[in-house]
């Protein structure tokens, strides 16, 4: 299914602007991302496509080529992983998943099937008659999205599915989320504030930022060729590189760069493994902290710009602590993004 | 065997306690099965006094249970949407709503019983029938029954709950029906059983919007002390007792359940 949205808006009883006009097409089977930091808009975009919130006058929101835009939630046929599951604490795993099917009145022997078929596929077999307050963390998401898929739904939304989880879990669960989407052939748009989780899940990643998707492309597209300061730091943390621009070139507090174009009226930014430990560095400065991370080393640097910088270290030679080194940073790999007006 | 004298002495006063409150009540019931209480238990023990004040008050007994049901079905039928739609709309005119509700706890049975004679005592077929004390009674103990489903209620999240049956297809109904009653079980229980034990020993108002053809059990208790000779109203004592204890304690476990659920 193809979900299409026009110009759709969200005002606040408040006058909060949570979301300003948005446009956003999202085609067949294509799993989309919605990034951004709390606050930016993204789950009341979500909540706006299942039919949760309803959007300023003027919006519209198409399901391949039916308006849906005043259907309540209840007939957008969307199924919806919610940040805390929302599992129905009365009912059984199987009753839970079952619930959409017996909503669509379907013969019981048909609702079995399904149900069964669903549990295989999410790996709850083992679990099926269980009390879902019986469940761990893992098992309840998948109970959720198990739930959510049944009923075959026209479009899969979840919000946050993975933050209630540990760090740990979280990363397992994240791997097996992606291939399990992909198992289920649906077009889902899921809303992550963790750069890691989009990158991993989506095929393509929107960005938002104080109610509106700043840029949206790739992961490989957002982080090599952001449109913005925002986008560049958000995504893969680019430091900004404070400093001097003239022309091509950047004086900085620990030396100079040159810069890949003319950068008057730009701003510099440059990612960590982008930053190189060289004795014929143009740039110098101190080592502050040396983080030992198994494949690479961390190292922060001070003095180069008033802020320290971080930079990716995979050789033997692992610096000192306090030690003056230098560095360099390749033009083509510096950012040159529009200042901020 | 008492691992030290301070644990005696908990002992001792916490026994004391309980049978300066215990001995009058068993005293009462006993008096109930004595053939003369003047002479002692020593003039035989009988059900004859129980036989009278079934003879004397079946009636009122069996109004009191027809009352309570009555009273039941009126609060779940007012209770559990009102409860309903305070915990899904928080807010201060919830909060407000909720007070006013409740107002009928704080003000004494005696001039709510006024205020409602006042107000409807001329309607004389009203006046005389059973549903004029069966008002009195849910005024008195709607507070119970709407406390008691909305806490249970206010401490899950029903939203999400129903958002995700709503995403699932399920219509407000059925979202009412399937999510929020069951899930809301353990509070309409709890306040079901208050309501009950609550509407059959409800004195004050009762007393006040009584007629001589509708006296409920404690109505009828009360009128059993006044006139009848005492082995009888003791008998009464222990009909009473018997009827409103095991409510009693069905009360304080379902409560207990809704509270751990609550918390």
């Amino acid at each position: 299914m193809t979900l299409n949205l026009t110009t759709t808006a969200k005002t606040f009883g408040d006058g909060t602007k949570a979301l300003l006009p948005t446009s956003l097409k999202v085609n067949t089977g294509e799993i989309v991302s919605l990034l951004g930091p709390s606050g930016c808009g993204k789950t009341t975009l979500l909540r706006i496509i299942a039919g949760l919130e309803t959007p300023d006058p003027g919006g519209k929101i198409w399901f391949d080529s039916d308006d849906v835009t005043d259907l309540p939630v209840e007939r957008r046929q969307v199924g919806m992983v919610f940040q805390s599951y929302a599992l129905f604490p009365n009912m059984s795993v199987r009753a839970n998943i079952g619930y959409g099917l017996k909503m669509k009145k379907l013969p019981k022997a048909d609702i079995e099937a399904r149900v069964s078929e669903v549990l295989e596929m999410c790996q709850l077999n083992d679990y099926a008659q269980r009390a879902v307050t019986a469940l761990s963390g893992g098992q309840r998401q998948r109970v959720a999205l198990a739930r959510a898929i049944a009923p075959r739904p026209r479009l899969l939304l979840l919000d946050e599915p993975l933050s209630a989880l540990d760090a740990a879990l979280r990363e397992t669960l994240r791997d097996e989320l992606a291939i399990l989407l992909r198992k289920f052939n649906i077009t889902a748009i899921f809303v992550t504030h963790d750069q890691n989780e989009a990158m991993a899940i989506a095929d393509r990643v929107a960005v938002m930022s104080q109610g509106e998707i700043v840029q949206s492309g790739t992961p490989e597209e957002l982080y090599r060729k952001p449109t913005s300061t925002f986008v560049a730091s958000f995504v893969g943390s680019a430091m900004h590189l404070a400093g001097e621009i003239n022309g091509s070139k950047l004086q900085l507090k620990g030396g100079e760069v040159s810069l890949p174009a003319d950068g008057t009226g730009c701003e510099a930014f440059v990612r960590a493994e982008n930053i190189q430990i060289n004795k014929n560095g143009s740039l110098s400065g101190y080592v502050d902290t040396v983080t030992f991370l198994g494949t690479h080393y961390r190292v922060g640097i001070s003095g180069v710009i008033s802020e320290p910088i971080t930079s990716i270290f995979s050789g033997n030679k692992v610096p000192k602590l306090g030690e003056k080194i230098n560095l360099t940073i390749e033009p083509q790999s510096i950012l040159l993004l529009p200042s901020k007006a | 065997m008492f691992r030290s004298k301070t644990k005696l002495l908990q002992l001792t006063v916490t026994l004391t306690a309980c049978a300066f409150l215990l001995i009058p009540t068993l005293m009462s019931v006993l008096a109930g099965v004595t053939v003369n209480y003047f002479k002692g238990v020593s003039s035989g023990l009988t059900f004859k006094w129980v036989l009278n004040v079934w003879e004397l008050y079946a009636d009122s007994i069996f109004l009191s249970l027809w009352l309570a049901i009555a009273c039941l079905i009126v609060t779940l039928i007012i209770g559990l949407p009102a409860a309903y739609g305070l915990a899904r709309h928080p807010g201060w005119l919830s909060r407000l709503l909720e007070e006013f509700i409740s107002l009928p706890l704080a003000v004494p049975g005696l001039a709510l019983a006024l205020a409602l004679l006042q107000l409807y005592g001329t309607l004389s077929g009203f006046r005389t029938s059973w549903t004029f004390i069966l008002v009195g009674h849910v005024l008195y103990t709607l507070p119970f029954m709407v406390r008691s489903i909305l806490a249970v209620l206010a401490a899950m999240d029903l939203k999400t709950l129903e958002e995700g049956a709503a995403s699932l297809g399920a219509s407000p109904w059925q979202r009412f029906r399937d999510i929020v009653v069951p899930n809301a079980m353990p509070g309409i229980l709890a306040g079901a059983l208050t309501v009950v034990t609550l509407s059959i020993g409800e004195f004050n108002l009762t007393w006040m919007l009584h007629t001589p053809y509708l006296k409920t059990l404690p109505v009828g208790l009360a009128d059993s002390y006044a006139s009848m000779r005492l082995e009888i109203a003791s008998a009464y004592t222990l009909v009473f007792f018997v009827l409103i204890v095991p409510l009693l304690m069905a009360m304080q476990w379902a409560s207990a359940r809704a509270q751990r659920i609550a918390q």
